[in-house]
């Protein structure tokens, strides 16, 4: 029960930071308007296999953008401090949360922008959406293990980018065929493997940053 | 053990028949595969050192984290180092044979994404290390870096590649290793020649990498 609390107390912190900082969350959202303008003055409305692609490559970016910071962000001292107030789990298990509820809000912006400029080729909506949800949960959840490594490897945010990607290539691949499903009229089967699959690959990243994560918070 | 001489003998031997008996002996004539088969020995081989290396790199990366020794981390680096070579050769073998067998060096087949994804993987460990200059703090990162990225590792080589459509041996009623596909003298050579042959070599070169980075640790604590 105190472990849920804490967590709780947590994650109302991440909510209220970004509450008080909003400059980053816009920032975030400018980013994602701006490209997806860029993308619309570059090609107007493309293919269906394009406009898929392009949409997952754009989850990425904006993934690595906004969960980045939730650990860079933090000075040292601040580190620090946490470190003397709580436990690693509880801590890491906030910060995922937080930013899986942040990446979801984000990617449903990318999404409407999507829609609005890119033309709407989707002929199952709902399941695009159930997809594009769970993905963003996914890519934010190793991508937040990551920020805590790149984080303590002198604030680095490059460094985020160099280690995530090759990682993500796997899920990024599952996902894309995933949502290609939702662009024929015909029902593929296979969804709900794939679903399982990558439904087993969070649990795996959960785990294990739930394991690795004190490893990286002790200086 | 690793001190003793007799298995970098072993090796020799065992890499000598692998290439003798590799490209004299007789093979099973395939459809389409014809000679090329004999890269059996060569190429698969490759794939069984880099996941063995991968795997002796992650229990020496778990030591690490156990009990902060700098030799396991020396251990774990130099592992994943003589890992990421063979997969370059795996891959270097496997795309040689495609331009015969499938008629391009690269045709975007699953296996080859998978694989060419593993050693992107495995290089950014070498990218987190050596951002860090901190010797301790950049052999626990890496540690923790190792274990998440052999958890990803598994997927992306293992997994996905078996769930979609491939043209590569073993899937999609391909041929691979099983009983009608190569006879019991391809099987000899390869569990016994070019397997343990390949992998003793990985080791020795391995063995004399980790006693250089030993040598200049010690030397480094004497200053």
């Amino acid at each position: 029960m105190t472990t849920i609390r804490h967590i709780l107390t947590l994650f109302k912190k991440e909510v209220l930071l970004e509450f008080r900082q909003q400059y980053s969350f816009y920032g975030v959202l400018l980013y994602v308007a701006s490209t997806i303008f860029v993308l619309y003055l570059a090609m107007g409305q493309p293919e269906n296999t394009v406009w898929n692609g392009l949409f997952w490559m754009m989850q990425l970016f904006i993934c690595v953008n906004a969960v980045a910071k939730s650990f860079l962000q933090e000075s040292r001292g601040r580190q620090l401090y946490f470190y003397s107030l709580c436990h690693p789990v509880h801590f890491m298990l906030a910060k995922m949360i937080f930013n899986a509820v942040l990446m979801l809000l984000m990617s449903m912006v990318s999404l409407v922008l999507f829609l609005l400029f890119l033309g709407s080729p989707l002929s199952h909506a709902l399941i695009f959406i159930g997809v594009s949800c769970f993905g963003a949960m996914s890519i934010s959840l190793v991508f937040s293990f990551l920020a805590a490594i790149a984080a303590r490897a002198q604030q680095n945010a490059a460094l985020m980018a160099i280690l995530g990607f090759p990682l993500i290539i796997p899920e990024l691949m599952l996902l894309m065929r995933m949502s290609g499903i939702a662009f024929s009229d015909v029902f593929q089967s296979g969804l709900i493997s794939i679903i399982l699959l990558l439904f087993c690959f969070d649990i795996m990243v959960v785990l294990l940053s739930i394991i690795l994560f004190p490893f990286l918070w002790k200086d | 053990m690793l001190r003793r001489n007799w298995w970098k003998i072993l090796s020799f031997l065992l890499l000598l028949y692998t290439f003798t008996a590799g490209f004299l002996g007789n093979v099973p004539a395939k459809p389409i595969l014809n000679e090329t088969i004999r890269n059996l020995y060569f190429h698969v081989a490759m794939w069984f050192g880099m996941m063995i290396f991968f795997i002796v790199s992650l229990l020496y990366s778990l030591k690490y984290l156990r009990h902060n020794n700098p030799v396991h981390d020396i251990r774990a680096v130099e592992f994943a180092r003589t890992g990421i070579v063979f997969g370059s050769l795996g891959l270097l073998t496997g795309s040689i044979w495609a331009r015969w067998a499938w008629g391009a060096f690269w045709s975007n087949d699953p296996k080859q994404i998978g694989a060419a994804v593993a050693l992107l993987i495995y290089l950014a460990y070498f990218v987190l290390r050596n951002s860090l200059t901190d010797r301790d703090k950049s052999a626990r990162i890496s540690a923790v870096y190792n274990v998440f990225a052999f958890a990803m590792l598994f997927p992306t080589i293992w997994i996905i590649p078996r769930m979609v459509e491939s043209l590569h041996p073993g899937g999609m009623g391909n041929p691979a290793l099983d009983t009608n596909d190569i006879d019991s003298r391809m099987r000899v050579i390869f569990w016994f020649g070019a397997i343990p042959g390949w992998t003793l070599l990985g080791l020795w070169i391995t063995n004399l990498r980790t006693r250089i980075q030993l040598l200049s640790l010690n030397q480094e604590s004497n200053v």
